[in-house]
């Protein structure tokens, strides 16, 4: 009779294959309705919308809705940037994690913050000085423009449709379980608000937005820890060694503390199972450091500064805000398992986390401020969630709106207002999507798609744009042929990998033809490799043009002279 | 911009110098960056014990310092490229403009 059982059940299938965790929350009990949090979600809805109303009036060209007019400081961004990473599931997630398995947590957070430098040293200035709306101005700037930016539009719907389905279901999931709301309404009150921002207020209304949720989501968090910082004297030794000691207590289930007990409370102070094999734990750290590279919501955020020297501002205080976060969920996590799982009020009759474990943080906002805090950190994981797909969508309708639109279609002929209401369609369009797909797939296991995002961002987004920029013998069609590679090989092979070719599909356990966590090692190599071997073969005409626009297309990105025409208008 | 402009630059010792310098600089950063993470994947696939030990007599383990010196060590070598940027990177920039623009 341990009720440590099942908790510890439920943190394999947490930190199980794909440990692709967090970002998706699925599952538990519904909760009664929360007023509290409902009010303080209105008022939060409320004061974003005067924004929004606000915005939509300095909204008037296709600049203005994709970038803001490029008037957002390097401060703004930096922390509309760490907004658009800090979604609900990564708060919620990771803190969960922490409190199941402790270090193991801390591994995973850490793989999403060490892309954010190697963006800032290789490629972040450069992409303001080349780029206008979208990575594909980047991408094919010196390029044939329709088959570069079909890839791009492509690479961009694929990685925007998985993680706004995730984020989708999550919101449906997380907000009956916090608002004791119909999963189907949260899921339409979500697509309903997300689609009057980015209708309206484009660029301008979702970047703040997304810096609003990110000073709640930030400040919530640093209340919390400093709580339970404060519990110990602040004193990280006091806590761990208050958190191995209850771990150790679960682990006897009230009888006598045995040496293995202690074991397992002391397992919480180093690293589990989430690292199994080596080829796995290289491969996923490869997706998420790669992968950051490659989002297109968050390359689209280096448009909405005015300069090289503010997008390089903005990354740095991304990177300070998103590294803060991960510090504040691990004692997040931590005072879950001290305040949390000691306290009878939030277990239910078997020892487990009212509302499943990713209950974690928002229990522990209730043990430490009360039920008008329990309101506020709910009503922040909504707005968090509203945030991130606004940008998700904003990024998508770019894509379609002044890729495939305006460069494909129209050859770059097409006027501002045509090509501002091709986006605010496809901004409907994609909404009621999201809408449909958050409720087709609220009961599947779709653990797998922010992985899967973010493996596709790292094998086609990311080496076309690195190579691009880069190296000056790249041609198109090494760029579009090794992007396309890039892009198949990685949804093939996470279709055959365990966590969807088992845990969703179904199939027997260890049948998956695709042994692996995430294909990022081989899909990154594979387009990496096309790209250099296509075009070194390539000699034919066109080829000649990629490379003899090297030079110029490398002064631009080095120095930006040239940039600032492109961005003023 | 016109091919003049280009070629302009091109042969401005301004310009070579900041290309090599901030590729260098990128590049050694990077390298620096992935031995670090990777060296910490490593550890934690092969070295599981040591990261499990204790410190001292308490309870904290090496593993702690190791994975929060991870974390601060992204924000510091991130911090130690926008200072150089900023300053030298950008000197160098004003300049090539100033001679091109005039």
């Amino acid at each position: 009779m341990r009720p440590w059982g099942k908790i510890v059940l439920a943190a394999g299938a947490v930190m199980a294959p794909g440990a692709v965790l967090a970002d998706v929350i699925q599952g538990g009990t519904r909760q009664p309705t929360n007023w509290t949090a409902i009010i303080m979600f209105a008022v939060f809805v409320v004061a974003t919308l005067f924004i929004t109303k606000w915005a939509a009036s300095q909204t008037k060209s296709a600049a203005d809705f994709y970038t803001a007019g490029g008037g957002i400081t390097g401060f703004q961004n930096g922390l509309a940037i760490a907004g658009d990473y800090m979604s609900a599931a990564s708060f919620l997630g990771i803190s969960a994690a922490v409190m199941i398995s402790g270090f193991d947590g801390l591994i995973y957070s850490i793989g999403f913050l060490v892309g954010w430098p190697i963006l800032t040293f290789l490629l972040a200035e450069k992409l303001r000085n080349l780029g206008k709306f979208t990575f594909a101005d980047v991408a094919a700037f010196r390029f044939a423009q329709t088959p570069v930016r079909l890839f791009a539009a492509s690479g961009t719907l694929v990685v925007v449709a998985f993680y706004l389905i995730a984020q989708m279901v999550g919101a449906g999931s997380l907000i009956e379980l916090l608002f004791g709301l119909d999963y189907w309404i949260a899921v339409v009150i979500v697509g309903a608000l997300m689609m009057v921002y980015v209708l309206f207020g484009g660029m301008t209304a979702t970047t703040w937005v997304q810096i609003i949720k990110a000073c709640l989501l930030l400040g919530g968090a640093s209340f919390m820890s400093f709580m339970v910082l404060w519990r110990y004297g602040f004193s990280p030794e006091a806590m761990f060694a208050d958190a191995v000691r209850i771990k150790s207590e679960l682990a006897a289930g009230g009888a006598e503390i045995t040496p293995e007990d202690t074991a397992a409370g002391q397992s919480i102070m180093g690293p589990g199972s989430f690292i199994r094999d080596p080829i796995s734990a290289i491969s996923f750290g490869m997706a998420l450091m790669f992968g950051t590279a490659g989002l297109p919501h968050i390359l689209m955020r280096f448009f909405t500064v005015p300069s090289a020297r503010e997008a390089r501002k903005s990354v740095m205080w991304a990177t300070t805000w998103i590294g803060y976060f991960y510090l504040l969920t691990f004692i997040i996590g931590f005072g879950a398992i001290t305040l949390v799982l000691t306290n009878p009020g939030f277990l239910d009759s078997e020892g487990g986390l009212i509302g499943g474990n990713n209950m974690a943080a928002v229990h522990l906002a209730q043990a430490v401020g009360g039920n008008i805090f329990l309101g506020f950190i709910s009503a922040v994981a909504f707005a968090t969630i509203l945030a991130v797909v606004a940008g998700l969508t904003l990024s998508g309708a770019s894509a379609v709106g002044h890729d495939l639109y305006s460069t494909v279609i129209k050859k770059g002929e097409a006027d501002s207002g045509a090509v501002l209401r091709v986006s605010r369609v496809t901004t409907l369009a994609l909404g009621v999507l999201a809408v449909v797909l958050g409720i087709a797939f609220q009961n599947m296991n779709i653990a797998f798609m922010v992985s899967m995002a973010f493996a596709v961002a790292a094998s086609a987004n990311f080496p076309v744009l690195f190579m691009s920029v880069l190296w000056k013998d790249c041609t198109t069609w090494g760029a579009v042929s090794g992007g396309f590679v890039g892009l198949i090989s990685s949804v093939a092979l996470t279709v055959l990998s365990p966590s969807v070719w088992v845990d969703t599909l179904g199939n027997p356990a260890g049948s998956a033809p695709f042994p692996y966590t995430s294909p990022a090692l081989f899909s990154m190599t594979a387009a990496f490799l096309t790209i250099w071997i296509v075009s070194r073969l390539d000699n034919g005409q066109r080829a000649r043009i990629d490379r003899a626009g090297f030079p110029a297309q490398q002064v631009r990105s080095e120095t930006g002279i040239g940039a600032a025409e492109a961005s003023s208008h | 911009m016109d091919h003049d402009i280009v070629s302009r630059i091109e042969a401005d010792p301004n310009y070579q110098a900041l290309r090599s310098r901030r590729s260098g600089f990128g590049w050694m950063l990077t390298i620096a960056m992935l031995v670090v993470y990777y060296g910490f994947v490593l550890l934690v696939a092969f070295q599981k014990d040591l990261l499990a030990t204790p410190i001292g007599a308490g309870v904290t383990t090496w593993g702690m310092p190791l994975g929060f010196g991870v974390i601060v060590f992204t924000i510091l070598i991130t911090a130690i490229y926008v200072r150089r940027a900023n300053s030298e990177f950008d000197d160098l920039n004003d300049k090539i403009r100033r001679e091109v623009l005039k």
